[in-house]
């Protein structure tokens, strides 16, 4: 029997599997298609304090392996997903996982403080990293003093396992990930969208309503694996890994490059089974490679 | 009605005009299709392109276990549906959507029924007309095209109710566009229209100065066709929402346009 629980800090996977926000929406458009009690985890879409329309259409833009996106955190607001959705989901046996977004560091907070008495969530993901909002959102993951300022204030109103998103768009995301391991993050998740954008020629204008928009899908991996590679190294802290992720080898890239857990995003859309496909990938692997448990292939890269 | 990943096999694919074609595909292990509404679309999985591609369900015939789709190249992706050659198997997720109103309150023996498409937007009217007969209603067609040999489906159309026909440049039919058609000069129920984003946009106001209750079925470009992405939205009086999942097809009066 292969082992492929993880501890992301005091969170406990079943395996290494979860799905990145905003591309799974919240699991239940999925269910038909996947068990979604058979994910290591779910990460649901970006939850604000309050209901957000998101930007205009258009806002998405397929680029060759990849595509554009400027969705602009649209959500019904954190109070709405209490009362409405929670409820909803709270049952499936899989580790629900919320992405909190704000544009200012009480609105964090608040999301923060509403979340932490939910039973059934027992992690969020601070997501200091969004290109598609106007204020804040990327504007505090890509400063140290911006990150620890979000972290420090969030740890402080949040008891639970609290993993930080990171932006691929800064000069050296090492340090960013050890200004928020400094001020008490359990876990950092990496990368969210680069900053893209795409021209229509004969219109002569940009594909996006938005004009820039954040890149995903499998054209980013070989970035993504990268910077995961050299965050594994920086901090003690788990990481968690994405960007690009299509397949189970893609996976083990990222847990033998450093990850301790993965997220699926875009590959969720044109292969909505990948997780599922991922999870028997890694079972095998494991097998072949003569490993009992998964979380000993974590960072075990050959150099 | 669950949404299914299916492998299918192309039984049959033949070109229309010179930029549509038509499959007729089949489960590849003879597994039943499921429940389809009209006006419901697939997303289908192609190599050439990451994303899989929506198109709506043209007919579907539960004896023979088939359904076809009209498709016209539009770029990489439906270039490479029309391309394959027969045998061909082809992913799909389907059914997705919500489909044209039928119910039995809105359809009744009688109801006068007019559905307008323009171009390969007539496709899914084809299932609609006959679902739409099947529940006795007075169902017209009214179909347009830049010119005659751009004209979809007419004699199929003919096999289910009376069809009209306009042409941009008369080479068939009345010239001028689809709002232009005599057939609006009758009194109707109930329109129900596909087509590029102008024509339903001239159908609806049409319509609105008709007083005629009318529903369009949207193309908003699309990422998961599941809901979940929030790529695909339309500004409605409720604000953003997702054309694949409360879609594709809208009362006009939901939408600001
Ligand atoms: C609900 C729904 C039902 C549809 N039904 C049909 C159908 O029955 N038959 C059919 O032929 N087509 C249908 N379409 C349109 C079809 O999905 C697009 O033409 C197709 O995705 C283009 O893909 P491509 O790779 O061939 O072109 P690309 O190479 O991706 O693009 C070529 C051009 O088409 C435009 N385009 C791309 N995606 C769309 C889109 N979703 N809608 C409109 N323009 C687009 C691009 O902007 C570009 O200018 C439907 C779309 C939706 C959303
Ligand atoms: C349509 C879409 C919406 C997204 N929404 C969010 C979001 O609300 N919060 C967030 O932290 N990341 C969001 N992301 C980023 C993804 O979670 C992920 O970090 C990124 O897409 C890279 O992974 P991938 O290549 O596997 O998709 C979104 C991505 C996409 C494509
Ligand atoms: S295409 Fe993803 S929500 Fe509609």
């Amino acid at each position: 029997m292969v082992n492929l629980e993880v501890n992301i800090g005091s969170l406990k996977l079943k395996n290494p599997v979860l799905t990145a926000s905003g591309t799974f929406g919240y699991g239940t458009e999925f269910a038909d298609l996947v068990d979604l009690n058979r994910l290591g985890g779910f990460v649901v879409k970006g939850t604000t304090l309050n209901h957000r329309e998101g930007n205009d259409y258009p806002r998405m833009a397929e680029t060759p392996m990849g595509m554009l996106n400027a969705v602009g955190l649209q959500n019904k607001g954190v109070d709405y997903f209490i009362e409405h959705i929670y409820p909803e989901i709270k049952n499936i046996d899989s580790k629900i996982i919320v992405n909190v977004s704000g544009a200012s560091v009480s609105d964090y907070v608040a999301v923060a403080e509403k979340l932490a008495p939910l039973e059934n969530i027992e992690a969020i993901e601070v997501n200091i990293s969004c290109p598609n909002v106007k204020q804040g959102g990327m504007a505090f993951g890509t400063t140290c003093a911006g990150a620890a300022e979000v972290t420090r204030a969030i740890r402080n109103a949040y008891p639970k396992t609290m993993i930080v998103k990171l932006s691929p768009n800064v000069t050296d995301i090492t340090e960013i990930a050890r200004a928020v391991e400094a001020e008490g993050a359990d876990s950092v998740s990496l990368i969210n969208t680069l900053l893209g954008m795409a021209v229509d020629v004969e219109r002569q204008k940009p594909v996006l309503s938005t004009v820039t928009g954040g890149l995903s899908g499998p054209a980013v991996k070989p970035v993504a694996v990268r910077m995961v590679w050299q965050v594994s190294r920086a901090v003690k802290i788990p990481v968690i890994g994405l960007g690009g992720i299509a397949s189970g080898a893609d996976a083990m890239e990222f847990i033998l490059a450093g990850a301790s857990a993965i997220q699926v995003g875009t590959a969720n859309f044109f292969n909505p089974r990948i997780t599922m496909e991922i999870i028997d990938y890694m079972e095998d692997y494991c097998h072949r490679h003569n490993v009992k448990n998964i979380y000993e292939l974590t960072g075990a890269l050959k150099l | 009605m669950k949404k299914q990943l299916t492998d299918f096999i192309i039984k049959t694919s033949e070109m229309l005009t010179p930029s549509c074609g038509m499959l007729t595909l089949m489960p590849v292990d003879g597994s039943p299709l499921p429940e389809i509404k009209p006006g419901q679309f697939v997303e289908v999985a192609v190599n050439s392109v990451m994303l899989r591609r929506p198109i709506s369900i043209c007919d579907v015939d539960y004896e023979a276990n088939e359904l076809r789709l009209l498709i016209r190249n539009a770029g990489k992706g439906t270039s490479e549906m029309l391309g394959l050659p027969e045998g061909s198997k082809l992913n799909i997720l389907l059914p997705l959507g919500n489909g044209f109103t039928f119910s039995d309150d809105v359809v009744q023996p009688g109801s006068r029924m007019l559905l307008v498409g323009g171009g390969v937007g007539t496709a899914p009217l084809l299932y609609l007309g006959r679902i739409l007969r099947r529940k006795g209603a007075e169902v017209t067609f009214l179909t347009g095209a830049k010119t005659s040999a751009e004209l979809l489906l007419v004699d199929e159309m003919e096999r289910i109710a009376p069809v009209a026909v306009t042409t941009d440049d008369g080479s068939e039919g009345e010239k001028g566009f689809v709002v232009d058609s005599t057939v609006w000069q009758k009194d109707y129920d109930r329109v129900y229209c596909c087509g590029p984003a102008p024509m339903m946009k001239a159908v609806a106001a049409l319509a609105r100065r008709k007083e005629v209750e009318c529903e369009v079925s949207l193309e908003n470009m699309m990422a998961c066709g599941l809901g979940a992405c929030l790529c695909c939205v339309e500004k409605t009086v409720k604000g953003n929402v997702c054309v694949c999942s409360e879609g594709p097809v809208f009362n006009i009066n939901e939408l600001t346009w």
